[in-house]
């Protein structure tokens, strides 16, 4: 069965206190090489046949409406089986460990 | 006068919230989320809690339950809603309110007295106040920072959406020390403080006069009351 998946991350302008505590222990640790965590959330959709450009569509309307919240939210990258069919184009600054899309903000 | 409190997996205060609408002289009328009913109410109260376990986001799936089509429907044809808490999360994550309420910024579940100003007391759950009246409201919530985006942020303080401000300590990072918002027509109010815990001397916060003794929380529900008079 297809997996369509999306990431969404609190707005960059935006504390994400989660992300803060986790950069903290990592400070705690000595690993002073990194600069800063930020953690978001990845939807996992199982879909039931093939993923048409229909199924696409009913999921970037959810993944507007319901798997984020625009006012403290972005989706940053919608993937079918891994391969990107949305989100904005990955730019290096960022590189998302075993995910699929760059996020650079 | 009969104003619903719609209760959801997870909601806590439901019980609350119906002894604090029962203490203002309304008649309480418990609502269950799953329902496409009303139950002919006048007004209604998300209460606080932890519906869903706070799983997405806090309220987030709520929003979507069978009765908030019809709560949605109702707040813009005018019923007077307050949403506390959770409740306040559900309006924000329906659109019913602006804004949104995020993780509170130390990382900390809080509870406390609170010592809210109301800046608006002429919403249909303030009008019993007056404008810059310093009230003290039990406050307990992990994610209650209110954020806005600049723009609506400028909309809100301008228009008089701001209800409620923080006083003395900002418990959570709100922008402009923002505890509750209304809606354009002031007929939906969500706050982050729970008013049904000040609503029965014994019972409420601790005042300058006496240990348990703060019942400002009672207000808000006598404000509702009046307003539905005056329809």
């Amino acid at each position: 069965m297809p997996t369509i998946v999306v990431e969404v991350m609190p707005k960059a302008e935006l504390l994400d206190p989660q992300g803060k505590a986790v950069a903290g222990a990592l400070a705690r640790l000595g690993k002073t090489g990194f600069t800063g965590v930020r953690i978001g959330k990845r939807f996992e959709i199982t879909v039931d046949g093939p993923v048409t450009d229909a199924v696409l569509g009913e999921v970037r309307t959810l993944a507007d409406e319901m798997f984020s919240n625009s006012v403290i939210e972005d989706v940053v990258g919608i993937s079918v089986d891994g391969t990107s069919v949305d989100g904005p184009a990955v730019e290096g600054e960022t590189i998302v460990v075993h995910g699929v899309a760059g996020e650079t903000h | 006068m009969r104003i619903g409190v719609i209760t959801f997996p997870g909601s806590l205060d439901d019980r609350d919230a119906q002894r604090a609408i029962d203490l203002a002289g309304a008649e309480p009328v418990a609502l269950w989320h799953g329902d496409h009913s009303l139950n002919g109410v006048d007004a209604i109260v998300l209460p606080g809690g932890f519906s869903y376990g706070d799983y997405l986001r806090c309220g987030a799936i709520a929003a979507h339950s069978p009765i908030m089509s019809e709560v949605i429907d109702a707040a813009k044809a005018g019923m007077p809603v307050l949403g506390i808490c959770n409740g306040f999360q559900m309006l924000t994550e329906a659109h019913l309110l602006p804004g949104g309420l995020v993780r509170n910024d130390h990382g900390n579940f809080i509870c406390r007295d609170q010592v809210l100003r109301v800046e608006n007391a002429s919403t249909a759950w303030t009008n019993e106040f007056e404008t810059n009246a310093e009230i003290i409201i039990p406050l307990k919530n992990g994610e209650g920072g209110f954020i806005a985006s600049p723009d609506e942020l400028k909309r809100i303080e301008g228009e008089g959406q701001v209800v409620f401000r923080y006083l003395g300590v900002n418990p959570n990072g709100s922008m402009n020390d923002i505890a509750g918002v209304s809606n354009a027509r002031g007929n939906v109010v969500g706050l982050m403080p729970h008013p049904e815990h000040a609503t029965e001397p014994g019972f409420g916060p601790d005042t300058a006069a006496a240990m348990r003794s703060g019942i400002d929380g009672l207000a808000f529900f006598t404000s509702a009351v009046r307003a539905l008079a005056a329809v």
